[in-house]
């Protein structure tokens, strides 16, 4: 028993993090209406950049507390956020807006995010090698909880981090002007620009947004695993199931299918390979697809 | 990737005839499986991620039906010491029927569900070779596949034979999908990708359709993988990456021309030059380049299909806007164009 409670929390720890960069894909599936399948690249361009300063520059600031990190890791994360929603915009600027002002279909726009994917992970590659690296050395001692169950602080601090984030994400999205025609360009882009909306400033405001959860769910998954050139590409499947389980365009429903894939991949190690732990999420991607298409919460798109 | 290609004595006359003679193979087999992404995306707008995934259940059901019986240092099934031809035959059928598992939760809903669902396949099939004991000697991968006519010629002559072999496939898989695509049968596959909606108006039933184009091309893939495994005599989990076994497909055919069967060939040969040419001049290049060749040629990939898309959407050979060798050709009769495809469908 007390295996599967602490298998539950690993799943949340790890779930958490599938939120996080879940919330951001379904926000830009939402608004953009295609499947960006350069997420997952761009989560590991997040973790990088956040190398630059705690790792190249070794500005690692100490120890916050009992983390693994220090308080160099605060500009590290603002550089990570700020460089992937620049990739974002300029992508959309370059390419997506000269593509769909041509009235090239979605499949075409995903394409080219696979193309600009595959640009990204080479560039990574180039820069900081195939070589795993980790922002800090040396280990971080786990707390023992009552029951002996075990959790670091660092992923106490990954589970909260991403609950401060969606409760920011949701006064975004119903408590501002732009929220709002945030979620009308998703549910109607026509009508939305009927009502005076500038849906394209919202698309590029979409993306920045979008990009910066990506960065942060990179930054958290080098901290809770390591840093892997293609660790965000194989990020993809796990990213997509959540995204589709919580209905696309709802980023609540995001969070929830993330800790939904993060729990069950987790969970069915106790019975299966651990090395068939990928299989879990295309597993769940198929059952939500033949039951319920449109997600647990519906989708917009 | 390919020990042949590998060779760096290209000053040489018989190292640039044999480099040229492994390079055209590897073409040959990248081509069949251009043909049949061209058969799935680029006349259906069935959208495969996974190309790799077909391709590799070909490579390992050929490999393990033809293989002798696992030593006592491999680990795999079968081993059943079949004739190669019922190997090739057992891989298209078995990625058949991947795409048939794989299409029937998928092919009814949007189209880039398919995308993510293929994506997910391969990875599983990697990690299910890699860590499920006695199927398929795991990671190590399997060695000594039988070539196949291995009597006509010996030692390194073989490769003229092998050659032959994917070139006589080639032309096979090019003449069956050239007469399939120009069949009423093409045209609905078309109509579908064009307008899905219409083609159902037209009493099609377009889900039935798409699966017939997807488990179609995956044989192909299949057939492909097979041919490749016992060319290459060793396979491993390793060795059938997403970038090498599906995005270099894409880009061959979006560079090639969707919808247009000697454009799938003519960017097979294009970017397969490319890809397997750029580690020959390594020497040649500035340190700093030289030693990133290989992120390099990887990030020209991503540029190349993006280019494309926003630059020539068509490809060098753009598909002909023909509905039937009975009709007209379009020159003079503006009306049959059927415009707006070029994205490869809505």
């Amino acid at each position: 028993m007390i295996d599967i409670i602490q298998l539950v929390i690993i799943g949340i720890i790890v779930g958490s993090i599938v939120g996080l960069g879940a919330m951001g894909l379904t926000l830009s599936y939402g608004v953009m209406k295609f499947a960006n399948f350069a997420h997952g690249d761009s989560m590991a361009l997040g973790m990088f950049l956040a190398f630059i300063v705690v790792g190249d520059l070794g500005w690692a600031g100490g120890n916050i507390g009992r983390l693994s990190f220090g308080w160099g890791m605060i500009p590290a994360i603002a550089l990570a956020m700020a460089g992937v929603a620049m990739l974002n915009v300029g992508a959309d600027l370059t390419i997506y807006r000269r593509l769909r002002s041509r009235g090239a279909g979605i499949i075409a726009m995903a394409i080219a995010s696979l193309g600009l994917g595959i640009m990204v992970r080479a560039v990574v590659q180039m820069i900081w090698g195939s070589a795993p690296q980790r922002y800090a050395t040396g280990i971080n001692p786990a707390l023992t909880l009552p029951g002996d169950l075990k959790v670091k602080p660092d992923q106490f601090f990954i589970v909260g981090l991403t609950l401060v984030v969606a409760f920011g994400l949701y006064l975004l999205l119903y408590r501002t002007q732009l929220g709002k025609a945030m979620r009308a360009t998703s549910d109607n882009p026509e009508l939305a620009e009927i009502a005076g909306i500038d849906t394209q400033r919202i698309r590029l405001s979409t993306w920045a947004i979008s990009g910066a959860l990506t960065a942060l769910a990179g930054v958290m998954l080098a901290i809770q695993a390591q840093l892997r050139f293609n660790a965000g590409f194989e990020f993809l499947l796990p990213l997509f199931a959540a995204t589709i389980l919580g209905g696309i365009g709802n980023p609540w429903g995001a969070l929830l299918g993330g800790l939904i894939v993060g729990v069950t991949q987790e969970v069915s190690t106790e019975w299966i390979d651990p090395g068939l732990k990928p299989g879990v999420p295309f597993v769940l991607l198929i059952l939500i697809l033949l039951v319920r298409p449109r997600g647990i919460f519906g989708s917009s798109v | 990737m390919n020990p042949i290609l590998e060779a760096p004595t290209l000053i040489t006359w018989v190292g640039s005839v044999n480099w040229t003679v492994g390079f055209l193979t590897t073409v040959g087999i990248f081509a069949i499986v251009a043909l049949a992404l061209n058969l799935q995306w680029g006349y259906t707008g069935v959208f495969n991620f996974g190309v790799v995934a077909f391709f590799m259940v070909g490579a390992y059901t050929s490999s393990l039906l033809t293989l002798e019986p696992a030593s006592e240092f491999e680990d795999y099934a079968f081993g059943l010491e079949w004739p190669i031809p019922v190997g090739w035959a057992a891989g298209a059928l078995a990625a058949g029927v991947l795409a048939l598992l794989v299409g029937l939760p998928t092919l009814r809903l949007r189209r880039d569900f398919l995308a993510i669902a293929t994506i997910g396949v391969a990875t599983i099939l990697r990690s299910v070779v890699n860590s499920t004991e006695g199927l398929a000697n795991r990671g190590a991968g399997l060695n000594g596949i039988p070539r196949f006519l291995d009597g006509l010629a010996d030692g390194a002559d073989y490769r003229w034979v092998m050659l032959g072999i994917v070139l006589v496939m080639l032309a096979f898989s090019y003449l069956v999908l050239q007469a399939a695509t120009a069949s009423p049968w093409g045209r609905v596959l078309r109509g579908i990708r064009d307008n899905e909606d219409t083609a159902m108006a037209a009493g099609k039933h377009t889900t039935v359709f798409r699966m017939q184009s997807f488990v179609l091309g995956g044989m192909m893939m299949g057939l492909a993988g097979a041919i490749f495994a016992h060319r290459q005599g060793a396979i491993s989990p390793t060795g059938f990456s997403d970038l090498f076994g599906t995005f270099l497909v894409w880009t061959m055919l979006i560079v090639g021309g969707s919808g247009n069967n000697r454009g799938a060939v003519l960017g097979a040969l294009a970017v397969g030059f490319f890809w397997f040419g750029t580690p020959l001049i390594q020497e040649d290049l500035p340190d700093f380049l030289g030693t990133r060749v290989f992120q390099l040629r990887e990030l020209a990939i991503g540029a190349l299909i993006i280019i494309f898309l926003l630059l020539r959407p068509g490809g060098l050979l753009e598909e002909q806007p023909r509905v039937s060798r009975f009709v007209p050709k379009p020159g003079r009769r503006p009306a049959v164009a059927t415009a707006g495809h070029e994205e490869g469908g809505p």
